[in-house]
């Protein structure tokens, strides 16, 4: 393969925690996360939608807290856990958060639906028992065109209250 | 206008209204649900193919120029770059009615110039930047109005403004003269912009002359016969496929010039070739609603409106068509005397397509804020007004029959849910000191009643499962939850035991998912192609039970004779891998009478007068639409409906700057679409009373219903709060300002 780019420094070796697994990659410094999930780890969950931070489609957990992959260094997350929606349900069974989305209905095309989920579930665990105006603003930075924001709201004050969420 | 429909078999008797349905009518998970939240679930965007090369437009800078040469060879020269092409290297590639890709005459700026492919897209987009091209710069305009003056550059040879459609009916000038009200405004809308979340690409793949395309598409099929014309393939040849899908609302509704350059170079190259757009060249060259200038007048006399009259401006970019803001002016009120009159408007912007109600949603918002100005006039409750010209079961244009409307019951729902007798001329003091309430609402007119041609088979499995497949699409609608329904409720099985084939050009023909179209086109040919199978199981099932034919049914997954169950899978059980397949056609509409959706939208609408800012509280949404197959999902539908027109009323406009024809909001930083901060209560109720006449499902459309009345039913709440109109959307504080500026 050539270089990513023309100029600019050649890639590093870096190893993330994605989900659990050690994952080792050999990237540009100037890589995003959200490329390096996409392209070369494979993880198609988090979308690219605008690639600068104003949509909320790219929206996953690193050390906990919900950041955009695309405004976020792969070589940044170095030795960092790094959680994407494809690593919340377990054994088959899907997280309240993911249940709580289907039951209310909270997404229409779902392009937007990983990032709000990553959203909500990085909420409820440091708050698990938000208001609705504490959801709100966990979701205020993830656009959603098709316009599935009450059901959004809805799902997730109806996972915190099966109070499940799972450390 | 005569259809000729070519179809098999006879239809099947519809649903009745009290017909006791287990699975259609109630809520249902969405068949896709857990691909979608788990991440599984794949879009065009997520195709990944070994070998992939990523394909890259240069666009014009300029909005309009004449392409003198291309020089490429410095973008060859670049390690990893694989291709070029451009207009003087690229053959003839039909494309909407012109005969390449890349114009000779660049048009606005981010129109298509050259293409690049790569084996990365960085490499790509680091070569369009190599590419030299020799540009003779043209005069251009941009803004709409200034396009209409006589003094501004004339874009086409035959001017800019093109005449698109008249319409008349009785006598509006007689009327104007004899009126006891004459009320006259001018409204805009702006430009607005799609911004699915899932912006248009493909990818292409040839195996010898064999082309597969992935496309984030509304229409498979009009994907491959778009194909077909640009590369004159046999359809045979051609494969469209497209699983979920981001979002189109209108804009996806054929094949895209990116789809042809990905066609092209992966037949050149013999490798898969990805053309994605970005979010900045989605919001320039991937269409928009239209901005509109629009006067109307209305004329009222003792009590009634006699007379309405509209013409229209709309900006369409190059287009050759016009998005008609009238169509509400001719058919939603029942008033004898009508003028109407639509003009395309050619500018150096990116092209209108399809938005959501094109028209409609513009038009709404002119025709009912001058019914409201008329009403004021008149000293009559605007809602009472209203009712005077709604209850006609007869359409006003075609003067045939309705199937079903209940126009009016949408009324009576919406005004008792909203509290209508509050409403008060002048408006209602707000919840703090300065602050004004008002109270607005508006009505819905669409199509939505569906057409053939649309076919499906159902698979029935040996073990009581089954398959439908359908080339229709699932564009965030719940398309495949309301097949399942429907395949599950007249085939007698579990709605889980339903898997949903979609989005493949190799499955029988759907219509694009557009107009409203989908559940009524293509929901009563699937009923049809399940109650095939269903016979088809009662057939065999009677030799095997030796029962009669006339004493068995399917209910549950088991067929059932005076008392005895017998599982599906129990029936096939000696028969190895018999096969059921049913088929089914959608049949034509009735003869001579007109199929629509109606609906009205109430709001409640508080300003703030030393802001301007507009915050809308509530919205009532009622709609009449025939059978609701799923509730919850049809709640979702208007919900987003709602939340899309909020966005057109209060905070999106595509900003275009005069001099340089750029498009200065590209970017979701400054193009403002609504975030959930901006929501109010949305409260959601449907008359649900079955339309049998329209098809024997009885359900009509409603992805559009729910854009068209609330903008204008946020105008009016404003002007009714404020006491003083605004007839430019969106309501942005400054223009809430100056109105209240000029008013004072
Ligand atoms: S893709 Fe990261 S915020 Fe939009
Ligand atoms: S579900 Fe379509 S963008 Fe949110």
């Amino acid at each position: 393969m050539p270089t990513v780019r023309p100029s600019g420094p050649g890639a590093v070796d870096v190893e993330l925690d994605v989900n659990g697994i050690r994952t080792p990659l050999h990237v540009a410094p100037h890589t995003t996360l959200l490329d390096a999930l996409r392209e070369d780890v494979g993880l198609l969950g988090a979308k690219k939608v605008c690639d600068e931070g104003t949509c909320g489609a790219c929206t996953l957990l690193v050390d906990g807290r919900a950041v955009y992959a695309c405004m976020t260094l792969a070589v940044a997350c170095a030795g960092r856990s790094v959680e994407t929606v494809e690593g919340l349900a377990r054994d088959g069974e899907l997280h309240p958060v993911q249940e709580a989305f289907i039951a209310h209905d909270a997404f229409q095309c779902g392009f937007c639906t990983p990032g709000q989920i990553m959203s909500v579930v990085a909420l409820l665990r440091a708050t698990p028992s938000p208001s609705a105006d504490e959801v709100m603003r966990a979701v205020s930075g993830n656009l959603c065109r098709c316009g599935a924001y009450p059901n959004i709201v809805e799902a997730a004050l109806a996972a915190a209250r099966k109070g499940k969420e799972r450390p | 206008m005569e259809q000729l429909a070519l179809v098999q078999g006879d239809d099947a008797e519809a649903w009745a209204a009290d017909a006791v349905l287990t699975i259609v009518g109630r809520p249902q998970r969405r068949v896709e649900g857990a691909a979608k939240v788990t991440g599984r679930a794949r879009y065009t965007h997520d195709i990944r193919l070994p070998g992939t090369l990523h394909a890259r437009i240069l666009r014009s800078p300029h909005p309009r120029a004449r392409v003198r040469h291309v020089d490429a060879s410095r973008a060859l020269a670049l390690a990893g770059v694989r291709g070029v092409l451009h207009r003087f290297n690229t053959p003839k590639t039909a494309f909407r009615g012109e005969e390449t890709i890349f114009r000779e005459e660049v048009r606005f700026v981010g129109d298509e110039v050259a293409a690049v492919a790569a084996d990365t897209e960085a490499i790509a987009e680091a070569a369009l930047s190599l590419i030299v091209v020799d540009y003779e710069v043209l005069p251009h305009v941009v803004d709409l109005e200034e396009a209409i003056d006589a003094a501004s550059p004339r874009i086409d040879e035959k001017g800019n403004v093109l005449d698109a459609d008249r319409y008349e009916r009785g006598d509006v000038r007689k009327e104007f003269a004899a009126a006891d009200v004459v009320v006259e405004g001018t409204y805009r809308t702006s430009t607005q912009l799609h911004n699915s979340l899932e912006t248009h690409g493909a990818v292409a793949v040839w195996d010898g002359d064999q082309l597969t395309v992935y496309e984030s598409t509304q229409h498979v099929f009009g994907v491959r016969e778009g194909l077909r014309n640009a590369l004159h393939l046999p359809l045979a040849n051609i494969r469209v496929l497209c699983d979920h899908m981001g979002g189109g609302f209108g804009s996806k509704g054929g094949i895209g010039k990116y789809t042809i350059v990905a066609a092209l170079f992966a037949r050149e190259i013999g490798a898969p070739v990805r053309c994605v757009l970005d979010r900045h060249e989605e919001n320039v060259a991937a269409g928009n609603r239209s901005a509109t200038l629009q006067r109307v007048r209305a004329a009222g006399k003792d009590g009634r409106i006699t007379a309405i009259a509209h013409e229209s401006w709309s900006n369409v970019g190059q287009a050759r068509w016009v998005a008609d803001p009238t169509g509400p002016t001719k058919g939603l009120y029942d008033v004898p005397n009508v003028l109407a009159h639509a003009h395309r408007v050619l500018t150096n912007t990116g092209s209108l397509a399809a938005f959501r109600a094109p028209g409609y949603v513009e038009g709404t918002f002119a025709l009912e804020s001058a019914i409201d100005e008329l009403a004021d006039g008149m000293g009559v409750d605007p809602l009472a007004l209203r009712r005077r010209h709604a209850g006609s079961q007869v359409d006003p244009v075609s003067k045939m029959r309705y199937s079903l409307k209940r126009l009016v019951d949408c009324y009576d729902i919406g005004a008792e849910e909203i509290g209508w007798s509050r409403r008060a001329r002048g408006g209602l003091r707000g919840s703090a000191p300065g602050l004004r309430r008002g109270l607005g609402m508006a009505s819905q007119l669409w199509s939505g009643g569906g057409t053939p041609p649309a076919y499906a088979t159902v698979h029935l499995n040996p073990d009581g499962t089954a398959v439908v497949r359908i080339g229709t699409q699932d564009i965030g609608t719940g398309t495949r939850t309301v097949i399942a329904q429907v395949c599950a409720e007249e085939l007698g099985i579990d709605v889980r035991g339903v898997r949903v084939e979609i989005g493949d050009t190799d499955a029988p023909y759907a219509p694009i998912s557009a107009g409203s179209l989908t559940v009524a086109s293509i929901t009563p040919a699937v009923r049809l192609a399940a109650k095939d199978a269903r016979e088809q199981l009662l057939d065999v099932a009677s030799g095997v039970l030796e029962v009669g034919r006339a004493e068995l049914r399917v209910e549950g997954g088991a067929v059932v004779s005076r008392g005895a169950r017998t599982p599906i899978a129990k029936v096939f059980e000696d028969l190895e891998n018999y096969t059921v397949i049913g088929k089914g056609s959608r049949m034509p509409n009735p003869d001579d009478i007109v199929l629509k959706t109606f609906g009205a939208h109430f709001a409640e609408v508080e300003v703030d007068p030393a802001t301007g800012m507009v915050v809308v509280e509530r919205v009532v949404a009622v709609h009449d639409v025939g059978r609701i197959v799923d509730p919850l999902t049809a709640r979702s539908q208007v919900e987003g409906g709602v939340i899309q027109a909020l966005g057109f009323a209060l905070s999106e406009e595509r900003v275009v700057d005069k001099p340089t024809g750029r498009v200065l909001t590209s970017g979701l930083e400054t193009y403002k679409v609504p975030t959930v901060r901006d929501v109010p209560r949305i409260v959601v109720r449907f008359v649900d009373v079955p339309d049998t006449v329209a098809n024997n499902v009885g359900a009509k459309g409603l992805g559009e219903p729910p854009i068209i009345p609330a903008a204008a039913a946020v105008a009016n709440a404003v002007a009714n709060g404020l006491g003083v109109r605004i007839r430019h959307l969106p309501l942005t504080p400054r223009r809430v300002l100056d109105a209240l500026a000029a008013a004072s």
